[in-house]
């Protein structure tokens, strides 16, 4: 092992810097405010890669209902700030004025009880993470204590996407319905919706995740993310040898969640509105997808990954609005046909060795967790 | 309540005509003798839309891939097939109009990603677009912001007014009042059931329908909704031959509709007989065809277009779309309005005479068709339009016949008072 001690080899170091300078200079520097707001928004689903990454990559959890936890960081953001937004002056032709416009609409007249404590932004940071940390702790304790994985894990996380969904369409008094929480105007007084606002919610969206990318290191070089590795390639071994492997496992699924809960906070702030349609089964696979793209095995394959979707997606859909699905169906089975370990699999064949050479060390650490070429099932 | 004290001056298109021409030949008598004409632009153009000497660009955002596609299609040839017209006529003050589409993939971020691309990247003086009164709500802040310009189709609830929106559909006291006041003279109902698909505008729609039957001394014996997609309505049809209703008030929308109807054939429940009326708002021409024009015979809609309208516009206007797009299509409500869309935003432009938004938002209320395919229409101050509305019976191959129509236009009122 290079530098034992410390968690960030060179090669880290080298894709952090290099990342960083891609997200605070180049982009900045040659793309429009506008553009530069849909690569914002796409870096907040990068936040759900990552947490795929962890738990799917190197966990062998396979989740397909992150846009849950997606969606609860986002409607708590959105719950706050729609409150600011529906002040008594401002909501003054509704029958009920200074409760959100969608209430009024469902004939509620009175501000429900989970709303209220939304009020307070120290209240609603905390919600952030502590609300999908909880509820992925208690799906996490009731499959992986019981023993769940694999397909069934798969299948019981999708159904609960489905089932939060037609909750919040279903309660449409009490969540915006389809429509979702729309019309998001202030934070503590400061207009999001200025050009100058989105420039900083973009940076500081950039430092959470170089600050999140730089966690996830973290874990994946302790013991932990050793365990981890090993877990998902023999669960039964690492149980024979004294360890509790449901804990690991709820351990990152809550991690990944609360990722994700970060990535939905900040959609709300830089898009300015949060509904249903991210809290699905189908975002929710195709934040799976971003995933497999960069490369599952590699947080920064992961942004990369989501960032080429998503630039593709918005490139094909602006240039051939009636056949761009085509293309995107094509980009995915050319990715699995041709590098099938995504994006980060490319750079480690290709470009990893000359690097190494290049930094004058051959490093043999970044390989062995890494490599995994059928396992994850 | 009416403040009808325009005068009905020389028709708004032909004015138009007049005007364009004129323009045109102003123009190529300029570029013939060499004068610089940029200053001509700058006049009708003072916030930086994409407008040039000879063209103005105008921006298309519905959705032609995902669920709604279906329903939007014909939105989108209706608002192509209009701006094609107005081009043929020599454009909107002599500048041909161009249009970027862009899809809006039935997923409403991206329906406020595209809204503000085509608002800030490509600087369209109008948008043609959104269907689904979520899409219209993800891109309104968007139109807001940016100050752009939007001419949405589709019926919806009301309880907006935005000054960046003209509603070139119904809003929904226009299609409820009048189908309810029908039913109940005509058919003497005395007790409905009201049902819908689970959103806003359903809900919003039974609460007013529930307000009005209200006040005419009638009764709702239930009133009950479903998920989107739902397929299963056997419960509620057992309730509904139970309970005996005079009219079955249904706001079912997308496919739930085949299902439901399929069922309610099945379950014996015949709407040919004399009781239960089946009186709908959500289902156009559009709709029959997935639901087949057999299993819906004899239902009554509320509306205020049906295809087989017989006036001179609408003969022209069906022919014309036929032309364009296909011997076989059919024209729903949705798409007649979508296709006011372009003509109503041309006859702003030109009483303004410019494409400024604000000249053109201060110059809409007022403007008035003469030759839209449903008759008479008028902007109100509101930004919605006066219209009439109409009653159809579903006949087996997939048309309504008028039954009815209002004797007057019907005042849109977004926010209407003792109904909320």
């Amino acid at each position: 092992m290079t530098n034992g001690k410390f968690f960030l080899g060179r090669q880290e170091l080298l894709g952090l810097a290099i990342l960083a300078a891609l997200i605070f200079i180049v982009l900045p520097a040659s793309i429009d405010i506008f553009r530069l707001n849909l690569i914002g928004k796409y870096l907040t689903y990068a936040f759900v890669a990552i947490g795929l990454v962890l738990c799917w990559g190197m966990g062998g959890i396979l989740s397909l209902g992150q846009g849950v936890f997606f969606g609860i960081g986002g409607y708590c953001m959105a719950m706050f700030l729609k409150l600011e937004s529906s002040t008594p002056e401002a909501t003054k032709i509704q029958s009920t004025p200074g409760i959100p416009d969608f209430m009024d609409w469902n004939q509620i007249t009175e501000l429900p009880w989970f709303w209220v404590p939304f009020n307070s932004l120290a209240f609603t940071l905390i919600a952030i993470f502590v609300l999908p940390a909880f509820f992925a702790f208690i799906i996490g304790a009731a499959m992986f204590k019981r023993r769940v994985g694999g397909v069934y894990f798969a299948i019981i996380t999708q159904a609960i996407a489905a089932i939060l969904t037609i909750l919040i369409i279903g309660q449409q008094g009490y969540t915006g319905g389809v429509n979702g929480i729309t019309d998001l105007r202030t934070l503590l007084g400061w207009d999001i919706r200025t050009d100058s606002a989105k420039y900083v919610l973009y940076f500081l969206n950039g430092a959470l995740l170089i600050g999140v990318l730089i966690a996830c290191q973290f874990v994946l070089k302790s013991k932990l993310g050793r365990l981890l590795v090993a877990v998902r390639d023999k669960e039964d071994r690492v149980r024979f040898s004294g360890y509790d492997v449901a804990n690991f496992k709820i351990f990152v699924f809550c991690f990944a969640a609360v990722l994700s809960a970060i990535g939905g906070a900040m959609f709300t702030l830089q898009v300015g509105f949060m509904s249903p349609s991210f809290v699905g089964i189908v975002p929710s696979i195709e934040m799976v997808i971003y995933c497999a793209v960069g490369g599952r095995l590699s947080i920064f394959g992961a942004v990369y990954g989501t960032l080429l979707v998503n630039w593709a997606k918005t490139t094909f859909s602006e240039t051939f609005p009636e056949l761009w699905l085509f293309g995107l169906g094509a980009l995915f089975i050319a990715v699995v046909l041709v590098f099938p370990n995504g994006l980060s699999g490319l750079y480690r064949t290709n470009v990893a060795p000359a690097v190494d050479r290049w930094l004058g060390r051959s490093s043999t650490s970044a390989k062995p967790p890494l490599e995994d070429p059928q396992a994850a099932e | 309540m009416n403040n009808k004290s325009e005068l009905k001056g020389p028709t708004a298109s032909r004015r138009g005509l007049i005007l364009g021409t004129a323009t045109a030949f102003a123009l190529s008598a300029f570029s013939q003798i060499g004068f610089p004409s940029a200053a001509h632009a700058d006049d009708v153009n003072t916030t930086g839309l994409a407008v040039t000497e000879d063209t103005v660009k105008v921006g298309i955002l519905h959705s032609v891939t995902g669920t709604m596609a279906i329903s939007e299609t014909g939105s989108v040839q209706a608002e192509k097939l209009a701006i094609e017209q107005i081009n043929a006529m020599g454009g909107v003050l002599g500048r041909q109009i161009e249009y970027t589409q862009e899809d809006g993939a039935s997923d409403w971020p991206t329906f406020a990603e595209k809204a503000k691309k085509l608002l800030v990247n490509d600087k369209v003086a109008a948008v043609f677009g959104c269907w689904t009164s979520a899409s219209r709500k993800a891109v309104l802040p968007v139109f807001e912001q940016y100050n752009g310009m939007l001419y949405y189709p589709t019926f919806y609830e009301g309880l907006e007014q935005s000054p960046n929106v003209i509603y070139t559909g119904q809003e929904a006291t226009q299609q409820i009042i009048a189908g309810i006041d029908w039913v109940a003279k005509e058919k003497g109902a005395k007790s409905f059931y009201l049902l819908g698909s689970d959103y806003i505008w359903p809900r919003t729609s039974n609460k007013i329908a529930r307000k009005h039957i209200e006040k005419l001394g009638l009764k709702v014996v239930g009133e009950e909704y479903y998920p989107l997609g739902h397929t299963q309505f056997n419960s509620v049809i057992n309730k509904i031959k139970l309970k005996k209703p005079d009219v079955i008030y249904a706001i079912v929308v997308g496919g739930s509709n085949v299902a439901f109807y399929k069922q309610l054939k099945a379950a014996g429940i015949d709407m040919t007989k004399e009781k239960p009326v089946l009186l709908t708002i959500s289902v156009t021409e559009d709709e029959i065809r997935g639901i087949g024009g057999e299993n819906i015979t004899g239902a009554y809609a509320a509306m205020k277009y049906f295809q087989s309208l017989d006036n001179p516009n609408n003969e022209a206007f069906v022919k014309a779309f036929k032309e364009r797009w296909g011997d076989d299509i059919v024209i729903g409500d949705v798409t007649q309005a979508a296709y006011l869309g372009p003509w109503l935003w041309k006859a702003a432009v030109e009483k303004a005479g410019s494409f400024d938004i604000d000249k053109v938002r201060l110059a809409s209320p007022g403007i008035e068709l003469t030759t839209a395919p449903e008759g008479y229409v008028r902007v109100h101050e509101n930004h919605h339009l006066w219209s009439k509305t109409r009653v159809g019976l579903a006949k087996p191959d997939g048309q309504y016949e008028l039954v009815y129509e209002t004797a007057d236009l019907m005042e849109p009122d977004p926010f209407p008072e003792g109904y909320q």
